[in-house]
């Protein structure tokens, strides 16, 4: 177990290095001049330069990327272009509210999903299993753009249940969350459906009926505890599906995530931040998959760490 | 030494003669206004700072300027200079030293009193290479301005505070846009113990001698600005407090708008949504339209064959229909002929420009030697509506055989192509496009078209450099007498006709403003699309539904 973990560290450290370093070369390939934005259009040629020296964007590309990294051991991500302010401290503001948003989105998505899913495989071959498994094909489908929009408009523009957009309470995280856990829904009826379909075949499955159980106690007792744990072992991996939502329904419902800071400094090629916070959602997809591996085992002990 | 009475650029002549700063009518504030009240505004993008070194951008220009303060402003929804901070000024003979009284008892919000070596400090800390400032440029003209720049001096050696209340500027040349300049956010006047102990961190802590001051600011949410109870102009601001709502889209803010929850979308209409507002009586009647000092062109690169050729170029002028665009993007833009917009002062009213002519135009190409047209590249900026205007564009030289394909990029990748000698053949300057700095037809030469921005990483995507308009630039901005100020903006506009007879520019349209508020908004239109406070000038309006 200890050799394994410490395997899958060094793993997660290379692909952390990796993703800096892929990430860095693609920003330092860019025919935009980020100098550029920060001089001005007013900036003679001198300024021009001489900002360029401070922020070492004269050296060359494999000791600007030496620079970062030394930095980036010490925990500083460096200060943004524009904003000025500590790439750390931007992140670290926005970080509660993008997690706030994940934690919202999963519970959507297994509240959806799993009944979903439960409800299709009880009803196996009839319309409701089809109708449920073509509204998860939507769900999946659906871009988080136009759903965003669309719960905003029916239920805090025309029902007025929720606030048009913003954040602070529990009420500003319902749509949000529902948009972010449609996507997953889909998938997790889909899983919910199979696993299950496959647990109430099982020989165990049929004594207990045998035994004369209700069907109730059947279905709750004796199959979803055993459905479930395969299904809800994915959640880790959902993360990295998180990450890349967060962009689109963040600036939709104007929540102060992560994923707005992200795209602001992309328009803006604020090239500290769009590291920072690649170099954060790497780490915590990384992350996500390590526990994922961890967990699996334990709930599924056929699956043995090696 | 003359003396020219500020606050009436005009000069009139009884005051000349009487060679002192009387009361300024301009100080009479609003007898409608009601004080106190707060409001609303959002913004999609995050407000990147409120240090006026340091801010240049659409969200944060104006808040600084209700922030903070500088020697001269603007009378308020107008492009009026008079004096801000400063209670006079002279400027000498020969237009190189300008002297300006200061007010006396002006605070900052720490309580302490502003002086003139705050200002001399605020303009050293401005042109200071460390300070990376993108305004650094305008103080081009002060003397020791190229040491401070070079990294050789800390401190211009042209600023002198002459006593508290006195400080002198010496130039290098005549800058009849000095006044401007004192104007502009980056000479905004900072405390010096405030800058020092935030260090980098001052724009986030801004603390100026605005009509407000900040009261929080919480990253990626809110900022809240308080009325400044100690403010030096008396009566103002009338309101209490604002709060600036940050990351919503501009489709969310107006659905916001419509259930009174805001007051006024920083962003604007959206494209999308232009037309359902101003088909709906109520809320047009809410829209406040004025003009903006922005043109929006497309230029085309002198030195690439076969844009080289005047002909070709006044071809292209011809060839593009101008009036199908701005109907394209709802009639949010007038018709444009000149690189001026009609709201700058040296706009010229009689210039005709090319008339649309597509005959014409395909003769003027024919004597060029392309009877059958070229190809070349047409770069614009990837964002709507940009890329439909683009193929506006694109259908437009068609017609007289000129197959553009379009290069559609991110708004740095275009920019970067620009400043490329060989980068673009011809850029659509939409989302990119000039937007005056400061309200002087100077503003839309140097940079954009004159020699100095046609060089590496330059903002002269035609890469126009004519020596003899350079040298007829430098002349008008020698005219520094107020009093002269109309000969002066006769000169540029023959300056901008001879341009146009070069044609290295299409210009296609000026953007009009359309401001979109609540019904309890108060106060004049002009404030709410004030061409030098953008979007709005805080300071100056109210809400109606207090006391």
């Amino acid at each position: 177990m200890i050799a394994y973990l410490g395997r899958r560290l060094i793993q997660s450290l290379l692909i952390l290095l990796g993703v800096s370093l892929i990430t860095f070369a693609l920003l330092y390939l860019l025919p935009a001049d980020p100098v550029r934005q920060i001089a001005g259009r007013s900036a003679t040629p001198d300024t021009v330069e001489n900002i360029r020296r401070q922020l070492g964007l004269d050296q060359p590309f494999i000791v600007q990327y030496w620079h970062y990294l030394t930095k980036l051991l010490s925990g500083d991500l460096g200060r943004s272009y524009i904003q000025r302010s500590e790439v750390t401290e931007l992140i670290v503001s926005r970080l509660p509210a993008s997690l706030l948003l994940m934690v919202g989105a999963i519970l959507c998505e297994l509240a959806i999903g799993l009944t979903m899913g439960l409800i299709a495989a009880v009803k196996r071959g009839t319309s409701t299993d089809q109708t449920l498994m073509v509204a998860s094909f939507v769900g999946v489908s659906a871009p988080q753009f136009v759903v965003g929009l669309l719960l905003l408009y029916v239920f805090a523009v025309r029902l007025g249940w929720f606030p048009i957009g913003g954040y602070g309470s529990w009420r500003h995280l319902v749509l949000p969350s529902l948009t972010m856990g449609i996507l997953g829904a889909g998938w997790y009826a889909r899983m919910m459906r199979s696993s299950m379909i496959d647990v109430l075949r099982q020989d165990y499955m049929r004594t207990a009926r045998a035994k004369g159980l209700a069907r109730g106690a059947i279905l709750f007792r004796h199959a979803l505890p055993n459905a479930i744990l395969p299904v809800v072992a994915m959640i880790g991996i959902d993360i990295g599906v998180f990450m890349g939502g967060i962009v689109v329904v963040e600036s939709v419902f104007g929540w102060p995530g992560i994923g707005q800071l992200a795209w602001q400094a992309i328009q803006r090629v604020d090239i500290p931040i769009i590291m920072g916070v690649t170099l954060v959602s790497a780490f915590a997809i990384v992350l996500g998959n390590l526990l994922a591996d961890i967990i699996a085992p334990f709930i599924d002990p056929r699956i043995k760490l090696r | 030494m003359r003396r020219f009475l500020a606050s009436t650029v005009a000069a009139s002549a009884l005051a000349l003669m009487l060679g002192i700063a009387s009361a300024r009518a301009d100080d009479a504030v609003d007898p409608n206004a009601k004080q106190g009240g707060a409001i609303t505004i959002t913004y999609k993008d995050d407000v990147a700072t409120l240090d006026p070194a340091i801010g240049y951008d659409w969200q944060n220009w104006s808040m600084i300027k209700s922030l903070f303060d500088g020697l001269m402003d603007y009378e308020p929804g107008t492009t009026k200079l008079k004096p801000d901070l400063a209670e006079s000024y002279e400027i000498s003979p020969d237009g190189k030293t300008f002297t300006f009284k200061l007010r006396h008892g002006v605070k900052f919000h720490n309580g302490r009193e502003m002086t003139a070596d705050d200002v001399k400090y605020s303009l050293d800390r401005v042109t200071n290479p460390k300070t990376q400032s993108p305004g650094a440029g305008f103080f081009g003209s002060i003397k020791g301005y190229d040491d401070v720049a070079a990294g050789k001096a800390n401190s211009l050696s042209g600023v002198t505070a002459v006593d508290p209340y006195t400080i002198k500027f010496e130039l290098t040349r005549p800058d009849a846009t000095f006044l401007h300049v004192m104007a502009i956010n980056f000479s905004h006047v900072v405390p010096k113990e405030e800058v020092e102990k935030y260090g980098a961190d001052f724009g986030k802590h801004p603390v100026g001698t605005g009509a407000f001051k900040l009261a929080e600011w919480t990253l990626g949410q809110r900022i809240v600005f308080e009325r400044n109870p100690d403010y030096w102009h008396k009566g103002l601001p009338h309101l209490d407090k604002i709060t600036f709502e940050i990351g919503q889209e501009p489709i969310v803010a107006l659905l916001r708008l419509q259930k009174g929850e805001i007051d006024v979308p920083g962003d604007g209409i959206p494209p999308a949504k232009f037309q359902e507002v101003m088909n709906d009586p109520e809320q047009k009647a809410r829209v406040v339209v004025g003009g903006q000092l922005h043109t929006g062109y497309i230029t085309m690169n002198t030195t690439m064959p076969p844009f080289d050729n005047v002909k070709v170029r006044q071809a292209v002028n011809m060839a593009i229909n101008k009036d199908r665009i701005v109907q394209m993007i709802n009639n949010r833009a007038v018709p444009a002929n000149q690189p001026l917009p009609p709201s700058m002062p040296g706009y010229d009213k009689a210039f005709k420009g090319y008339a649309y002519d597509v005959a014409k135009a395909k003769a003027l190409l024919a004597e060029a030697g392309h009877p059958d047209g070229f190809e070349t590249q047409l770069f614009a900026m990837n964002t709507d509506p940009n890329p439909r205007i683009a193929q506006a564009i694109q259908q437009d030289l068609a017609a007289i055989g000129i197959k553009a394909s379009i290069q559609s990029l991110a708004q740095a990748n275009v920019i970067a192509a620009g400043g490329d000698k060989s980068g673009a053949p011809m850029i659509w300057s939409g989302g990119m496009a000039w937007i005056a700095d400061f309200p002087d037809p100077s503003n839309f030469y140097g940079p954009i078209l004159g020699c100095a921005g046609a060089v590496p990483g330059g903002w002269n995507w035609s890469w126009y450099c004519n020596k003899d308009l350079d040298a007829k630039a430098a002349e008008a901005d020698s005219v520094v007498d107020p009093a002269k100020s109309a000969d002066r903006e006769k000169m540029w506009s023959a300056i901008y006709d001879k341009i146009m007879a070069d044609a290295p520019w299409a210009p296609v349209f000026n953007e009009q403003r359309f401001t979109l508020k609540s019904a309890r908004m108060g106060g004049a239109d002009n404030l709410y699309v004030d061409p030098v406070h953008i979007p709005i000038n805080y300071d100056n309006v109210y809400v109606k539904d207090v006391q």
